[in-house]
């Protein structure tokens, strides 16, 4: 067993069991940083594919963003756990039983057509191949429009989720800067005629 | 040396996973989000696998898409959840039967 062969079985096996601390723990929260923990080791298993630009973009994207925000909704709602674990046990068993199959199907599919003597084996580049430099070649050539189409939606996604969540309360109390660089001194000020007052004698 | 359906059987058993917990935590949106994440991420273990046993790069281009929309799935999804929380003060899946569905 080779060193990159036990690699592999340690990073496979975590991600295994993150990903069924993530379906069964009791507090979302534990879920949430289970998540992280799966995207973390599978993440190490794109490295040991030679995908690290796409590991690193993992981590950044998936850990740094998307599980923060996750983290930060799951604390922010004051979730009810008990009630949400209602029907665990009832369903159980189906949801075990058709994960079981699915998974003995898949094995049966993946084994027949993909075992290693039909599947070509694993080529490894040079120190010198860039995954990168590689991905960049084809994203800015072939896949340019796909790319801008996806910097587009990021930006209607951006859009929606502020428009979604931002609410008008009425009684906030808020500056208006133009109202106040218009402002002239008539405005304000105001000045008065009057005549002086006669000494009291 | 590690084959390509060693990759093939780990995402396999991943997405198996995942389905057993959208059984399972029917109650919970957040748990359902994240079972939906789970899924994509082995979709994508799935595609970079291929990608380099294949020899053929587009195959990482295409994650880095699904990464692109399931960043803004998340985002849309769990503003969604806010809002329905505000209106509902319950995450519920069954508090979500205004539309008789």
């Amino acid at each position: 067993m080779t060193f990159e062969k036990i690699m592999f079985y340690l990073f496979a096996g975590i991600l295994i069991l993150a990903a069924i601390r993530v379906i069964t723990a009791r507090n979302p929260v534990h879920s949430a940083l289970f998540l992280v923990l799966a995207f973390f080791s599978s993440a190490c298993l794109w490295i040991l594919l030679e995908a690290e630009f796409l590991a690193i973009t993992l981590v950044l994207v998936y850990v740094g963003a998307v599980m923060v925000l996750f983290l930060f909704v799951v604390m922010m709602l004051n979730v009810n756990v008990d009630t949400m674990r209602e029907g665990f046990i009832k369903y159980l068993p189906i949801g075990v039983a058709v994960a079981v199959i699915s998974a003995i199907e898949m094995g049966i599919v993946i084994t027949a057509n993909f075992g290693s003597d039909k599947a070509p084996a694993l080529v490894r580049h040079g120190v010198d191949y860039k995954n990168t430099e590689a991905i960049g070649r084809v994203l800015y050539t072939e896949y340019l429009f796909a790319f801008e189409v996806a910097a587009v939606l990021l930006l209607v996604a951006i859009v929606a989720a502020i428009a979604l969540t931002m609410r008008k309360r009425p009684n906030t109390k808020f500056q208006n800067p133009s109202e106040q660089v218009l402002v002239k001194k008539a405005d304000r000020l105001r000045v008065v005629k009057m005549k002086s007052e006669e000494r009291q004698s | 040396m590690i084959t390509l359906s060693d990759y093939l059987l780990v995402s396999a058993i991943l997405f198996c996973l995942s389905l057993a917990g959208i059984f399972l935590n029917r109650k919970n949106v957040i748990i359902l989000l994240m079972s939906i994440e789970l899924m994509l991420l082995s979709v994508n273990i799935n595609f970079v696998a291929f990608s380099t046993f294949l020899q053929d790069i587009s195959g990482q281009v295409f994650v880095f898409f699904i990464l692109t929309v399931a960043a803004a799935e998340a985002a849309i999804g769990l503003a969604i959840l806010v809002v329905l929380y505000r209106s509902k003060q319950s995450i519920n899946v069954d508090d979500m039967d205004s539309m008789k569905g």
